[in-house]
């Protein structure tokens, strides 16, 4: 098959960018989207141009690194899917596709398709962790966990932190990444001596990088993990809580 | 032959008492020494958190835009442990005695005794991060069985457990990134070793969005940088998994341990054209009701379910009947490559055999086979565009872990005294084949609760000094050396990219140095590698500038170090006249085609030594004893 991409190429952070129009040729519907960009990628250096960089990295889904906008959609057109598990067969002979990085003011362009993430693991450190040193965790069946609960922690904790929740957002809010993690560790036994420091101080971060909730649910539609807003709803009721008992004790 | 300072005594008491024995550094002092931990895997980020927490001051560097991203967040079906909770048998002893068979008995005992030992250790502290393993109603904390094991010691976190137990590493790391122990450079390559005095000092790194290449010391360095499977090209890793960090490493004096043990899986999506660029696994549990053929006549044109059964050959249940389609990997491994080879493969480019639930769909019901396979049947359709429950899977083997690394001694240290080296980069545990699960339980083993106490014995006798300061001459050379390369790659102005040259060098690697080995196929890729290396010092495209993210750069570098590893790798398989786990040299195999193992002439380790010519590597040995394992054939009829 034949696609037109039309791809934004910025050489550098500062920059200007702009649109360039290039041409996919004899395109195996089996391959990959990821496969089609490196064909085109192989055919910009045999003609001397750059090629365009994009994230990749593990190419089966998990690692997170993937993601851009196809067509105004972060991770493309199907659902439930990250980019680098696209393939072509979505895709029409003819189509023309816009390749766009993630639209977001808390993801800086680092360089044509590539943005700078760093905000997550900002938000991380503000208290996405359990405070424990190493060796000494009680033994790991003294900790019964509830199969629901473990189960609802661990369908937040698949979030793969790839940023398509606030590239999906009009207000390129950072609330379904945060709130997988809020969740997953406020749902735990483990979890519930710093429950309400980690939600506030994640929280806190949150907002210094990000753009407000307006409950647009977009976010979750764009997560190929498929992680619930209810989560988002989970994580308000946390912090409202923890506020109110900060307010107590102060 | 090389000391590995493995601790007298009994097996059950080495650990112990060496933990004992081992120079202690206080913990008001821990605050004056410095240590580097490259890579933020399952072993870096734990190490280096752990280092952390223990008051050391951390130099953590990931090549990823993030701590959370290595490779090991792949890893699907999860991480053994010793537990016992089933009381269905299981034991440290039973663990370590599986591991060293599994091995085929090329693996240093103390090392898996202690391996299985902290295997405990490991769950507790991951359940104590909070990471959602699998349980049961009653709360308590769920197992599987895995890899031929004969009792429930895999712990597991959906099909994600590499995911999890990074994850927790990570947050882990992030705790003390907040509270200043870990230093934490994302975007940083590292690319040189300084060795001071003969002992590792410090790193070269560059950072991958600004260029910008910098230099850091410290007491010690702790590589945690991966498996060299990349080298294939086409295999399951990630695309930026790559040798560089160890392979710079080993070119300033550490050496290289059994390069050559390579662990082919047997049940990946095989390619479907020349460009694709990864293999994905699906899980091995599939052949459980998955039937494996393929059609008896090479110029076999019906449909598959066309085939009637008396044209099919299901050659694993004809070769080896009693353990039929679940054969270990590296036999089912090569006994597909035997049919595709022979011209039988299926597929568009002939290069699958089928996985077939056809008749476990009869048997068992739909429901039953989507209840049990539901989200690998989807993920496979979501990769072919086909369903399997209509046409049979296509499967071929790919290669996706390395057992072979960096030689390490008990304590975790490379040859270079302060360079330490830790998870898949090291070649210890394993021996020449790995068990399922257990890959996730070496890297964490290592990280938190190995590393951190072998490393006080080396620091503690350095108290007072400072690092080396960072203007010394051997920094200058390794950065100068660092530059040169970039810029010789960007003034080769050939004509090939960079991943053409990777993909040539994989079509060799694999067709002489993959599932089957032999000598004359190694002959040829010996003379075949560096020529393909001398083109490509010639022609290779390198496009942009080294002061921005620029891909192709990184790539070339990564790719250079590979066309080296790729050249011991296959001498490493030369001299090793005798096959054991996922080394299968043809010359030694059983009248059924089964591995021979020579136990007079090849229990040792073989670690390659840099000579300044890769055609040229010195050869040491590292002698196997086995104390408390009785060394026996594996066979599977």
């Amino acid at each position: 098959m034949n696609l037109t991409l039309r791809v934004w190429r910025q050489a550098g952070p500062d920059a200007p960018g702009r649109f360039e129009t290039y041409e996919a040729t004899d395109i195996s519907e089996d391959s990959s989207f990821l496969e089609m960009l490196d064909l085109v990628n192989e055919e910009l250096i045999a003609e001397g141009e750059e090629p365009i960089e994009f994230m990749h990295d593990c190419r089966e889904g998990i690692c997170g690194t993937c993601g851009m906008m196809i067509n105004g959609r972060a991770h493309g057109p199907q659902a439930m899917t990250a980019t680098c598990q696209l393939h072509m067969r979505s895709f029409e002979d003819g189509d023309e596709l816009v390749l766009e990085p993630w639209r977001a003011a808390g993801f800086p362009i680092i360089k044509d398709l590539v943005v700078d993430r760093s905000a997550f693991d900002r938000i991380i450190e503000a208290g996405g962790y359990i405070s424990v040193d190493t060796g000494s965790g009680p033994d790991a069946n003294l900790i019964p966990v509830n199969k629901d609960d473990a189960d609802l922690a661990m369908d937040a904790a698949a979030c793969i932190g790839c940023g398509a929740c606030v590239a999906a957002c009009p207000n390129g809010a950072g609330q379904l990444f945060t709130a997988a993690k809020v969740s997953h560790l406020n749902l735990l036994p483990q979890g519930q001596p710093e429950r309400d420091d980690r939600t506030t101080s994640m929280v806190e971060v949150m907002e210094e990088h990000f753009g407000s909730c307006t409950n647009m649910g977009e976010c979750e539609a764009a997560c190929p993990k498929g992680i619930s807003i209810d989560f988002i709803a989970m994580m308000n009721r946390d912090y409202r809580k923890a506020m109110f008992r900060n307010r107590r004790t102060a | 032959m090389l000391d590995a300072r493995i601790p007298e005594g009994p097996i059950e008491t080495k650990w112990e008492n060496h933990k004992f024995d081992m120079k202690l550094v206080n913990p008001a002092n821990k605050r004056r020494f410095e240590i580097i931990v490259v890579g933020t895997g399952l072993a870096g980020a734990s190490a280096a958190a752990t280092l952390g927490e223990l008051g050391y001051r951390v130099k953590a560097f990931t090549y990823h835009d993030s701590a959370r991203r290595a490779h090991s967040i792949a890893a699907q079906g999860g991480i053994n442990a010793a537990k016992n909770y089933h009381s269905d048998g299981d034991s440290i002893y039973r663990l370590f005695y599986d591991t060293v068979k599994g091995g085929d008995y090329r693996s240093r005992e103390a090392n898996v005794y202690r391996l299985a030992e902290v295997s405990n250790n490991i769950i507790d502290q991951c359940v104590a991060q909070g990471v959602p393993f699998a349980r049961e109603y009653g709360g308590l904390l769920d197992n599987r069985s895995f890899g031929g094991a004969q009792v429930s010691r895999t712990f597991y976190a959906r099909g994600q457990t590499g995911q999890q137990l990074l994850l927790g590493a990570y947050q882990s790391l992030a705790r003390q990134v907040k509270a200043g122990s870990v230093e934490l450079h994302t975007n940083a390559e590292m690319l040189e070793l300084v060795v001071v005095d003969g002992k590792a000092v410090g790193i070269i790194t560059r950072d991958l969005v600004t260029g910008e290449i910098s230099r850091h010391s410290a007491h010690a360095v702790v590589l945690g940088t991966g498996g060299y499977a990349n080298a294939f090209y086409l295999s399951t890793m990630a695309m930026a998994s790559n040798v560089t960090a160890a392979w710079r490493a080993h070119r300033k004096g550490a050496f290289f341990a059994n390069p050559c043990y390579t662990q082919i899986h047997p049940t990946a999506i095989p390619s479907s054209d020349e460009f694709q660029s990864k293999l994905t696994l699906m899980s091995e549990s599939l052949r459980n009701d998955g039937r494996i053929w393929v059609p008896k006549d090479p110029d076999e044109t019906r449909a598959p379910a066309d085939i009637p059964e008396e044209d099919r050959d299901y050659y694993l249940e004809r070769r080896y009947p009693s353990y039929g389609n679940l054969a270990p990997r590296d036999i089912s491994s090569r006994a597909a490559k035997v049919v595709v080879d022979e011209g039988r493969g299926v597929g568009p480019l002939k290069n699958g055999v089928y996985l077939d639930f056809a008749e476990a769909i009869g048997r068992l019901g739909r429901d039953a086979i989507d209840a049990k396979y539901g989200n690998l049947f989807e993920m496979y359709e979501r990769i072919t565009g086909e369903d399997p429950f209509d046409v049979p899977m296509r499967i071929y083997p790919a290669p996706h872990y390395t057992m072979g690394g960096l030689w390490v001694d008990y304590h975790l240290q490379t040859t270079i005294p302060g360079l330490f080296s830790i998870g898949e980069a090291n070649f210890s545990d394993h021996g020449a084949n790995r068990l399922g699960a257990s890959a996730l339980m070496q890297g964490l083993a290592d990280g938190y609760f190995v590393l951190p106490y072998t490393i006080g014995d080396y620091l503690a006798p350095q108290l007072g000094s400072e690092p080396v300061d960072t203007s010394a001459p051997e920094f200058d050379q390794a950065e100068s050396d660092v530059q040169a390369q970039i810029d010789r790659f960007l003034n080769t102005n050939g004509t090939r990219s960079v991943d053409w040259f990777h993909r040539e060098l994989g079509k060799i690697l694999w067709e002489h140095c993959g599932m089957g080995r032999n000598r004359s196929g190694l002959e040829k890729a010996l003379s075949e590698i560096p020529a393909l290396r001398e083109e490509f010092d010639k022609d290779v495209r390198v496009l942009g500038s080294g002061d921005t993210l620029n891909s192709s750069l990184e790539k070339a570098g990564r790719v250079e170090d590979f066309f080296e590893l790729a050249e011991l790798m296959c001498r490493d398989a030369l001299t090793r006249e005798e096959s054991c786990g996922g080394h299968f040299r043809e010359e030694h195999q059983t009248g059924e085609g089964e591995a021979l193992r020579d136990d007079d002439n090849f229990a040792h380790v073989t670690a390659w030594e840099w000579t300044g010519d890769s055609g040229a590597p010195a050869e040491h040995r590292e002698a196997l004893e086995f104390e408390t394992v009785q060394l026996s054939q594996r066979s599977y009829k």
